[in-house]
């Protein structure tokens, strides 16, 4: 019983720092409407900075002190990006402004490696708390005590905040309508930049805090932000009592899920997360979202197929791809294959995102279910490579109908969140799943059958698949079943009144974006003979954003050329420099606020321009309208 | 007008909100080809009665009745497979998309194509789109993005996509809402030429007692939840009670008619 009792309260302590994080996600979600991607990274600078303080500063007050002082310190990093970046992207749609404040974690992860080095450091033990109690045989750290008073502390500090001071008000204002209190006289960007400083300085402290407990390492940005989605899914976007009692939950699922599933202790977060949301999609404590916005400014020309010309002239530029066996050697061969299948994987994204208007986060899980597929079948079934081809890809199927179900309950960051929290699920069972997946140490000696080994061979065999990829997503994004998805993204109002059953077409083009990055995966897998957890990993479901992105969201050829010109950089880049993450990083912020149409998008405004000056004569054009939905 | 079956039935209809009565014990009928208005102050329940009708709302207590079969509850892509097309006082079109395809949307999903995910859609039901789009005055425009049309004609492109499952029932929130006066006259003399000429019963809700006043056969005032008044144009306009809740607007109405007859 003693052992239930202090597992119980190891619950508690875990949940302090996690209601830091997540509070303060929430806190900024509420007012400025932004899903803060980069709090991970700001509660990872929290502990580097504190370790840094506490290591140079001895003495309780030392310790105490370098917490506080690191966490303010962070607080005015945050402050900074807040006014340079932010104030920039209040108005883009969802899915910008968590691309950019993922990028800026990129950048984050590499700077940390940079100033601190790559390998962990132990902090060290708190003043007045390094010993245990003894409790019936069992030790508690006093540390843990310490915190399981904190979280309740922080709260009912926040409480009077936001109750009992002005600033307090407008905030809780401006979280119900911050146009009106904007209306009001409010400045409201000031109110923004403080509600962002408190934001982070929660995040920092939270970090700070852990480097009693836990070992800083550079990874650490990446399991939090995780663990803070589930928190705020279950717990509600903007509400700190739902983050409160949400990182509660979690910390005790997780505390007493590695007592009855010790392999796979996330299953239970997983299962408590989805009964959540089928009770209350928004949360136990959340409000349903406003609609999503659009971007302002971005004109939409309507979608149309190929004419006959551009079709020509995509086949002659396939004709070309597939000359180049007969030019290149087997390194560039490789690259070419790699593009490929990275083409099959932008696609299939582009499909669920730009077509259905999901944007998934967590797309890479379907992409590594797939590679998994191939690599059990073809190890432990010994089935032939076609088959495995075939049949590989339906493990992408099956792991995107099971989750895709629960995601399309949800839309805009909810969903973008939740597909987050299922990649992540599903890279921690191929990571810890050893006896199955190999953990760590991955699946070997997944390599082609003889008719495909050759880099040349294999290169045509996947630029046919890519191409035949492309071009049947494309019909089906012209086909009525593309036409209803796009109705249910644009106005799930009039979608519904005519007829459709919105969620049935989503989840359907869940499975299918499912089922083709299960393809890519597949190939990858052979490609590369192995399949890792990371072909699984967050880095990946965020390439495929990125590759969208990059060609133009809006547009229907954009995937292809984002790959492409993605992927093709990507390659380059890791082989010019090790600090990749930092210029990804960058060059995703540098897209979003700069270049938000991406290629295709700039390219095809160009030219409507162009056609537009040169046929005056319709000037017709009446005031475009916001319709709203 | 008795002669014509009855299209629509709504029995004691009853919906609060906490202690809130939105609606209480309305009742009434509509037939086909008839136009029909649910008039009433701001807070008086048509927009429950209308959300309840059409499925966004599941009434406390009392039944809705399409051509006798139940549609109480029913969700709206369901009550819209039963022959009732509506649009919304915000029009909903799919702002992406052309005002062809807009349409051609409503035909995919009428004619039960929804997960064929081989055909072409440009091809789909292109000359029916047109026709309904030469029905509401927007041929021309078939090829124009939706997301550029002035409002006044996305609200006839919402008539026309409302049209596409040839209702027997429409339902318009306030239909000329965010109308320039002269457009109002049009669309509204459009809705009932289109329910007069195909027998479509229409149901409306309007704030624009002219709109109201000119187009409808029958007029069903609410007040507080409960139907007040019930009748022909005249009938209502001559009804005290109506006149008391509708003071500023119905003498609005009359003196602006003396003025016209006199000139």
């Amino acid at each position: 019983m003693a052992f239930y009792i202090v597992q119980f309260l190891t619950g508690l302590a875990s949940a302090a720092s996690l209601f830091l994080v997540a509070s303060g996600l929430s806190i900024i979600f509420g007012v400025t409407r932004i899903v803060n991607f980069a709090h991970g990274a700001f509660y990872m600078l929290g502990a580097y900075v504190a370790f840094t303080l506490t290591e140079r500063f001895s003495g309780a007050f030392g310790f105490w002190g370098g917490i506080v002082v690191a966490a303010l310190a962070v607080a005015a990093i945050g402050v900074l990006v807040e006014m340079v970046l932010l104030r920039r992207i209040y108005h883009s749609p969802e899915l910008f402004q968590l691309l950019a404040t993922f990028g800026l974690t990129l950048m984050v992860e590499d700077l940390v490696v940079l100033i601190w080095g790559p390998d962990d450091l132990v902090g060290r033990r708190a003043p007045g708390f390094k010993g245990a109690i003894d409790f019936f045989g069992q030790n508690i750290p006093s540390y843990d005590l310490f915190l399981i008073v904190l979280g309740p502390v922080v709260l009912g500090v926040l409480w009077l905040l936001f109750q009992r001071t002005r600033w307090g008000v407008l905030v809780r204002a401006a979280t119900q309508d911050r146009d009106m209190v904007a209306a009001l006289g409010v400045n409201q960007k000031w109110l923004f930049t403080s509600v962002f400083a408190l934001g982070v300085f929660l995040a920092a402290l939270g970090g700070a805090l852990q480097i009693p407990r836990d070992a800083v390492n550079h990874a650490m940005d990446l399991r939090v932000i995780v663990e803070v989605f589930v928190v705020v899914v279950i717990g509600g976007l903007g509400s700190i009592i739902g983050a409160f009692v949400a990182a509660v939950l979690v910390s005790e699922l997780n505390a007493f899920g590695i007592l009855i599933f010790p392999k796979i202790s996330i299953i239970l977060v997983f299962l408590v997360m989805a009964v959540v949301l089928i009770v209350r999609p928004w949360g136990l404590f959340g409000k349903p979202e406003a609609p999503a916005r659009r971007t302002p400014g971005l004109t939409v020309n309507p979608w149309r197929p190929l004419t006959m010309n551009e079709r020509l002239a995509a086949i002659a530029v396939l004709v070309v791809a597939a000359a180049l066996p007969f030019v290149a050697g087997n390194y560039v061969l490789t690259v070419g294959s790699e593009i490929a299948i990275f083409v099959i994987f932008a696609v299939s994204l582009h499909f669920l995102m730009s077509v259905g208007g999901l944007a998934s986060f967590g797309h890479a899980a379907y992409f590594g279910l797939g590679a998994y597929g191939v690599a059990l079948l073809a190890k432990m079934a010994g089935l032939p490579m076609i088959a495995c081809l075939l049949l590989g890809p339906l493990l992408g199927l099956l792991g995107a109908a099971v989750f895709g179900f629960f995601a399309v309950q949800l839309s805009g960051v909810y969903f973008a969140m939740l597909t987050l929290a299922f990649a992540q699920i599903v890279w921690s069972i191929a990571f810890q799943w050893v006896s199955v997946t190999g953990g760590d140490n991955g699946i070997l000696g997944v390599w082609p059958e003889k008719w495909a080994a050759s880099p040349s061979h294999f290169y045509w065999l996947s630029l046919g698949i890519a191409a035949l990829a492309v071009v049947i997503l494309r019909i089906i994004v012209f086909s009525p079943f593309g036409f209803a998805l796009r109705a249910t993204r644009d106005s799930p109002l009039r979608s519904e009144a005519v007829g459709i059953n919105g969620k049935r077409i989503q989840w359907t083009a869940f499975v299918i974006a499912g089922t083709v990055a299960g393809l890519a995966g597949a190939l990858f897998a052979y490609l590369k003979g192995s399949v890792f957890p990371d072909n699984m990993g967050i880095s990946l479901s965020v390439d495929a954003l990125v590759m969208v992105l990059l060609g133009g969201v809006e547009t229907v050829s954009g995937a292809v050329v984002g790959a492409i010109v993605y992927k093709a950089l990507n390659i380059w880049l890791v082989s010019q420099t090790d600090w990749s993450k930092l210029v990804l990083g960058g060059f995703v912020v540098l897209i979003v606020v700069a270049f938000p149409k991406g290629i295709v998008g700039t390219l095809e405004a160009f030219l409507h321009r162009r056609r537009k000056s040169s046929s005056a004569a319709s000037p017709v054009l009446t005031s475009r309208i916001e319709t709203a939905e | 007008m008795s002669m014509a079956p009855t299209l629509l039935s709504v029995e004691d209809l009853t919906k609060s909100y906490g202690g809130v009565h939105a609606v209480r014990g309305v009742s009434f009928e509509l037939h086909a080809g008839e136009i029909l208005a649910l008039i009433g102050p701001n807070g008086a329940g048509k927009s429950t009665c209308f959300n309840v009708l059409n499925g966004q709302i599941i009434p406390d207590s009392g039944r809705v009745k399409l051509l006798g079969e139940d549609t109480t509850g029913k969700k709206p892509r369901v009550i819209w497979r039963m022959g009732v097309g509506r649009t919304f006082q915000i029009a909903a079109t799919f702002p992406t998309m052309t005002v062809r395809e807009n349409v051609q949307v409503a035909l995919v999903s009428h004619g039960g194509q929804l997960f064929n995910l081989w055909a072409s859609t440009a091809r789909h039901a292109r000359d029916e789109a047109g026709r309904l789009l030469d029905l509401v005055g927007m041929g021309a425009y078939a090829e124009r993005p939706c997301g550029e049309l002035a409002y006044g004609d996305v609200k006839r492109l919402e008539l026309a996509i409302a049209l596409a499952n040839q209702p027997k029932l429409l339902l318009m929130d306030e239909p000329t809402a965010g109308m320039a006066p002269r457009e109002r006259v049009e669309l509204m003399r459009l809705t009932a030429r289109i329910a007069r000429e195909q027998s479509i019963g229409v149901l409306f809700t309007e704030h624009d007692m002219d709109v109201v006043f000119e187009h409808a056969d029958r007029i069903l005032v609410l007040n507080r939840g409960t139907l007040i008044a019930e009748g022909s144009p005249e009938e209502v306009r001559g009804n005290a009670q109506v006149r008391a809740i509708y003071l500023g607007e119905g003498l609005l109405y009359d003196a602006r008619h003396r003025e016209g007859a006199s000139a």
